[in-house]
């Protein structure tokens, strides 16, 4: 199961869900939001999402993953809109009969998401300034030209 | 039949007025009588406008009125010489008070029933005017608008002041603008060279042209100002519809950096786009 949800995740909830007597392991993953990126103060994030594309391509990941690494039950929660520091962004949870599967499993669905899933990140800063992360520092050469050369 | 709501008016009937008066200097042939593909764009704009209105007219100069491609409409005359389109909107208003009027230039050949439709739907009734905000600059578009009868007294008061300009009158009146579903729509054209080149968009849309739906998202969608549009284009594959895109809106992003999704699944830059594709660019992405 992969879904977005514009209100918080309840991880509690969510791990019920992947309850199994088969299986003797459950591993989480939590990503919160943090409140600086490269040394600069993040005061909010804005998450967007395709979310047609999204939610197919999520769900690729998570069949991948049972397949690849034979677990029981997986699925990831990915919050967008609006959300303040501490909050929790997106939820990977994994349930296998042993916990090195369930481990392994984890770690490859965030990797996944992280890399294919149509999601776009926001970071507005306390200094007012906002940007969206992966996109501001591959312009086109087109555009580099207009900028002033560094001093 | 729409039902009867209580408490709301009905708003002013809708007239319209396609504005053929002009004196075609750039153009050096009467641009009412330009003919697109097999018929004059009078008769294109009346035909566009007709349905939509109670009645259309043909706003003429003094002299105009009996020459062959303008004979065949109903007419409203000029009061005013030398003073532009206004004329033709002043002339109107004091002729049917009551009136909103649906106003078109007859120089807009690429003009689509998918931008008037827009107008029409967007129409405020409870404001001066309803009209779109033009790509290229920003400004109203005056001469693609919907005026409503509120607007007829401050209308003869700035013309009165000796101004002229529709465009800046509709600044500084209570206008709602709205933003082109088509770019290109109210390109309009004034010399023969632009002529040339409506000519052959209209010949490419009408033997290649696709309607694409583009979605846009993250910077992308910062950067176009919008989060969709239906576009009419030449374009064949997704990477020449990137092109178009990056030529007409301020795009950072070089193509090498996008991936492009074709009906909501991943896409190949190369693959011929059919009509009715929704495309997207996927800038890079930044989940978790």
């Amino acid at each position: 199961m992969f879904r977005f949800t514009r209100t918080s995740i309840e991880p509690q909830a969510l791990r019920a869900q992947l309850g199994d007597p088969a299986c003797g392991g459950y591993a989480a993953f939590e990503g919160w939001v943090r409140d600086s990126h490269e040394g600069v103060r993040v005061r909010h994030l804005e998450y967007e999402a395709f979310e047609a594309l999204a939610v197919r391509e999520g769900e690729r990941i998570i069949a991948e993953a049972i397949a690849r690494f034979g677990v029981a039950h997986a699925a990831c929660v990915h919050r967008i809109g609006d959300l303040a520091v501490g909050e929790l962004a997106v939820w990977v949870g994994v349930s296998a009969p042993h916990r090195h599967e369930a481990f392994l499993a984890c770690r490859y669905i965030i990797d996944e998401v992280k890399q294919r899933v149509p999601i776009w990140k926001k970071e507005h800063y306390l200094s007012g300034d906002s940007g969206w992360v992966n996109c501001e520092r591959c312009a086109a050469p087109a555009a580099h030209a207009h900028r002033r050369a560094p001093a | 039949m729409d039902p009867i709501l209580p408490g709301r008016p009905a708003p002013p009937p809708l007239y319209g007025l396609v504005l053929a008066g002009g004196r075609s200097t750039r153009m050096r042939r009467d641009k009412a009588a330009l003919a697109y593909q097999g018929r004059t764009q009078l008769e294109r704009a009346m035909a566009l406008l007709a349905p939509h209105v109670v009645r259309a007219f043909v706003s003429v100069r003094a002299g105009q009125g009996s020459d062959a491609v303008r004979a065949r409409f109903a007419q409203i005359p000029d009061a005013h010489e030398n003073i532009g389109p206004i004329a033709g909107l002043l002339a109107a208003q004091a002729q049917h008070p009551g009136a909103a009027w649906l106003v078109l230039a007859c120089d807009l050949p690429l003009l689509d029933e998918a931008t008037l439709a827009h107008l029409l739907r967007a129409r405020a009734p409870a404001r001066m005017a309803t009209a779109y905000r033009s790509s290229h600059d920003g400004l109203p578009e005056p001469l693609c608008a919907i005026y409503e009868p509120r607007s007829r007294e401050p209308l003869a008061a700035y013309v009165a002041a000796g101004k002229q300009c529709p465009r800046k009158f509709l600044l500084g009146a209570d206008t709602l603008l709205l933003d082109e579903p088509n770019p290109r729509a109210l390109d309009n054209v004034n010399t023969p060279e632009e002529y040339g080149s409506a000519m052959a968009t209209l010949t490419a849309q009408g033997s290649t042209g696709r309607h694409i739906t583009v979605q846009y998202y993250a910077l992308l969608r910062e950067q176009a100002g919008r989060r969709e549009e239906v576009l009419v284009t030449a374009a064949r594959t997704a990477r020449e519809l990137y092109t178009e895109l990056a030529a007409r809106y301020p795009f950072s992003l070089a193509p090498e950096v996008l991936r492009v999704a074709i009906n909501a699944e991943f896409g190949d830059w190369s693959t011929p786009l059919a009509d009715g594709d929704a495309v997207v660019f996927i800038p890079p992405v930044a989940g978790g």
